[in-house]
């Protein structure tokens, strides 16, 4: 199949950048070209990454909006730096720890994703976004007031406050409220998010030329005809957003090993982030992985680039997205732009067609 | 001729809407490999018909049987995998899915690998894809789309996109096939060419098919027997050119 | 009595939400889209009558007049500028993102121009409390003028949508865009109005927030905005009488959480209870049921 060779090296031109971006990321690190500033954003920007791609699979494959994914982060992070700061003295080998917090992440995640998904998943277009958003919240506002700590007797859990914990005088608090979780190892480095980020377009890349990747993205294209072939729309929206939650829940683990302390405020975990990591997929084109990373990378250097107009960067960013979308979307800009395309490429407009057309999957 | 062996039974089959009766006592027979047509004016209740026996929508009164088996108010999908599959009045196709996959969609509960198989790619996807390509692609030359396998569905001319929608329908293995208006917009010369697919079908799969239709001609054509529905109601039935010279129906259709 | 104390409070949070979803309600309604950037027009609002009265010491009433002027404006230019031209875009998330873009904007002018720093707002109401019961229940001024506000607005938009002309060419559009074109509705100008009155909304909403909540940020109106959609939704999103309801509802529950279960919870039961209302009714308490024809 001609079309399945051309997605098969599609494919890897995404793992082929990523792997190149890393290559040279490594390589300006060594000869001493990249801030401090820069080389703490490193792993963040892997976590956003992931997440870019895995909403995307909500977003992009499914069809369906999500404004709670910040909210399967929080999950991963938590279950797996509890779990990590739980083993800290008993699991010495860190890869062994980090790689079972991984696991940890990734299933802690996917399991609520999927209970969340089962009531709400048959509710369709803005109503599921607003639950989602809800969600996030919920799971967000809960942490913030959870606190656990362990002693010699086993672990103790309340929603109150740390004194009602009733600890002995040498236990420790491991997850303290508002003030989350402190001293968690720091496991994450900026290798291991990109292996985590190959490892999530592997699993991303490879389920959507599948047959549940076909399934999901005929319920995205019409849901009655998808029923009508026989398609179980509730058994696949559910892998979809589990999916989608899971990996969410992987990047949560590489932010939180990343963090000496951990707290859930609304910027890391509220739906501000939920909606950053949206605006990454829609900037990036829905349903194509690539420009999800590729997006993910320039807006969340574009602010440290601006660093040096301080008060005016934040402003900048608003209005460089918005200019963004009215011309990447606006039917107007778009035709204007199709034009000058075919002016600069007379010769060549079948690639600029093949080009656009694979790039913009799923947007009508 | 097996008229003894029906594939599909409705016995007084009724839907009513906010007092409307829709759908009011509907009976039909059809026999295994037959054509047989469902016609009547507009609003007359055909497609809610076809959405009663395919589970879109749950009857107030009345038996679906397909093959002998019980399948009223039964899901969707389940109807689907006991044996009936669809087109529809206005094109539904998976527009951004390759021709190839749609068809492959179709296919879907015929070929089984687990989601960890396509992930981890073991030897059992590539072999399931390749028969899954290989009986996509005979589907598709059926239709003659087996050249626009690799064009998105909706970069196909309507004409092709009526026709891969059958196709998608084939490719669930059904025993009953419903065609929704196949013919609706259709330039002669393409309808002539979508009759001569029908009859094809037919032969080739050994398929019975039950068709909505507007187009006189065709139903003239190539249904052997007819039902006329009115305001939700039979109107007559029986042998094609029977029910085609009743005066009641020539009334219905050409108004008061 | 302190319970009477709190449901009156609830009902007087829920009257500000309320109002900030009748505008959410509307917009929707015409627009189809999530307006993002509806909460911080509110705080935009807010900001213009602190300008007027605690900077340039103007009198009040010219505060709030200029403050439901310059954010009608404001709406009506975001709508022309940033949701206009992707009105026809083949994905609705584009508009979304847009609105996204928009409230920053909005949140990152009013930081430039006024700073980070917490603004003390002064009360637009001037009314003395009312005290009841031989003094054991206390009604601010605030708390009343709210409630009333809400519901003079919400007869007032209920009137306005079903008898004026321009009222039913809302729900014209909201219908149809493509037939109330044929019509002979000038369909810009009908969204373009909902946006105003949204706006307007807004403004009267912001005062009414921060008269009773004095602490005025660049993302005061932001939780808020989220909360009054969140209101719209559970009444049932386009529905007018909903988005009362809802908004009075949201209030209630979520000052009873505050006082009784737990003030950092309270977000959380609010969120809690718009789930399982979706999910018992998927279209909100008075929302319609639209089915896809097969």
């Amino acid at each position: 199949m001609k079309n399945y060779l051309v997605k098969q090296k599609d494919n890897l031109i995404t793992f082929g950048m990523v792997i190149g971006a890393y290559i040279i990321v490594e390589i300006l690190m060594q000869a001493g070209l990249i801030s401090s500033l820069l080389k703490g954003l490193l792993v963040p920007l892997c976590a956003y990454i992931i997440l870019a791609v895995s909403l995307n699979v909500t977003v992009g494959i499914l069809g369906e909006l999500s404004l709670g994914h910040a909210g399967f982060m929080c999950v991963g992070a938590f279950a797996s730096a509890f779990f990590s700061q739980l083993t800290k003295n008993s699991i010495s080998a860190d890869w062994l720890r980090f790689t079972i917090a991984l696991i940890i992440g990734f299933v802690s995640a996917g399991i609520i994703g999927f209970l969340i998904g089962m009531p709400v998943l048959r509710l369709k277009g803005d109503y599921l976004a607003i639950v989602t958003l809800a969600f996030g919240e919920i799971i967000k506002n809960i942490i913030n007031v959870l606190y656990v700590g362990r002693d010699s007797k086993g672990l103790h859990i309340s929603i109150k406050d740390a004194v009602s914990l009733g600890l002995e005088p040498d236990g420790e608090i491991i997850i303290n409220g508002a003030q989350g979780i402190t001293g968690t190892p720091k496991d994450s480095t900026f290798t291991i998010g990109v292996v985590l980020i190959l490892i999530t377009l592997f699993i991303v890349l490879n389920l959507i030329k599948s047959r549940d990747g076909r399934a999901i993205m005929s319920i995205r294209d019409n849901v009655i005809a998808a029923e009508s072939v026989g398609i179980n729309i509730t058994k696949y929206k559910l892998l979809a957003f589990s999916i989608s939650a899971a990996l969410a829940g992987v990047a949560g683990v590489l932010y939180s090993h990343n963090l000496n302390s951990l707290m859930a405020t609304p910027k890391n975990f509220g739906y501000n982030m939920s909606i950053m990591i949206l605006v990454f997929v829609v900037l990036g084109g829905i349903g194509n992985m690539r420009g999800s990373i590729i997006s993910a990378v320039i807006l969340t250097l574009l602010p440290e680039l601006l660093r040096g107009l301080n008060d005016y960067r934040m402003l900048i960013y608003a209005i460089v997205l918005i200019v963004m979308m009215l011309f990447n979307w606006a039917p107007a800009a778009r035709e204007y732009r199709d034009k000058l395309l075919s002016k600069i490429n007379f010769g060549k407009k079948k690639t600029v067609e093949a080009v656009e057309g694979g790039n913009e999957d799923g947007n009508n | 001729m097996a008229t003894t062996n029906p594939v599909l039974e409705v016995n007084n089959l009724s839907i009513s809407f906010g007092g409307l009766r829709a759908v009011d006592d509907l009976n039909i027979t059809i026999n295994k490999g037959e054509l047989y047509g469902l016609i009547g004016p507009n609003g007359a209740g055909k497609t809610t018909a076809f959405n009663l026996l395919t589970g879109v929508y749950k009857p107030n009164e009345g038996i679906v049987k397909l093959d002998g088996e019980d399948i009223t108010g039964k899901s969707t999908i389940e109807i689907n995998k006991a044996g009936i599959a669809r087109t529809f009045q206005n094109i539904r196709l998976f527009k951004d899915l390759s021709v190839l996959d749609n068809v492959k969609v179709g296919l879907h509960n015929q070929y089984e690998y687990s989601t960890l198989t396509s992930i981890f790619r073991l030897p059992k996807y590539f072999k399931t894809e390749k028969e899954m390509d290989a009986k996509a692609m005979e589907l598709l030359k059926v239709f003659d789309l087996d050249g626009s396998a690799n064009l998105k569905a909706s970069q196909l001319p309507y004409g092709k996109q009526r026709k891969l929608e059958i196709a998608r329908a084939l490719a669930t293995n059904p025993k009953l096939l419903l065609l929704d208006e196949p013919a609706a917009g259709m330039n002669p010369n393409e309808t002539k060419e979508l009759m001569d697919t029908i009859s094809f079908i037919r032969k080739e799969f050994d398929m019975t098919v039950l068709l909505i239709e507007h187009d006189m001609k065709l139903v003239a054509g190539i249904c052997e027997r007819l039902t006329v529905l009115n305001f939700g109601r039979v109107l007559a039935e029986g042998p094609t050119s029977e029910v085609l010279n009743n005066p009641e129906v020539i009334t219905a259709y050409l108004g008061e | 009595m302190s319970f009477i104390n709190y449901l009156i409070n609830g009902i007087s949070l829920g009257s500000v939400y309320a109002i900030i979803a009748l505008g959410y309600t509307m917009v929707y309604g015409i627009a189809k889209m999530l307006n993002f950037a509806h909460g911080d027009v509110i705080m935009i609002g807010c900001y213009v009558v602190f300008t007027i009265v605690s900077t340039l010491n103007l009198p009040m009433w010219l505060g709030m007049i200029l403050s439901v002027v310059l954010c009608t404006i404001l709406g009506i230019t975001i709508e022309a500028v940033a949701y206009r031209p992707l009105r026809q875009a083949s994905s609705s998330l584009a508009v979304l993102i847009t609105a996204i873009g928009v409230s920053y904007l909005l949140q990152n002018v009013a930081l430039l121009i006024f700073g980070a720093n917490t603004k003390s707002f002064s009360s637009v109401v001037t009314m003395d409390p009312i005290k009841l019961a031989g003094g054991a229940l206390t009604i601010k001024g605030e708390t009343i003028v709210t409630i009333a506000c809400c519901i003079v607005i919400m007869i007032a938009l209920t009137l306005f949508v079903n008898k004026s002309k321009a009222g039913q060419a809302m729900l014209a559009v909201s219908e149809d865009k493509g037939a109330a074109q044929l019509m002979g509705i000038n369909v810009n100008a009908t969204i373009s109005l909902t946006f105003a009155i949204g706006s307007s909304l807004a403004a009267v909403a912001g005062m009414l927030l921060c008269s009773s909540y004095p602490a005025l940020t660049p993302y005061t109106g932001s939780m808020p905005g989220i909360k009054a959609f969140v209101a719209a939704v559970f009444g049932g999103i386009g529905s007018i009488p909903g988005a009362f309801i809802g908004g009075i509802l949201l209030g209630i529950i979520e000052i009873l959480s505050k006082s009784y279960i737990s003030s950092q919870l309270a977000d959380a039961i609010v969120f809690m209870v718009l789930i399982v209302v979706l999910v018992v009714k998927p279209t909100g308490i008075l929302g319609k049921k639209i089915q896809e024809k097969v």
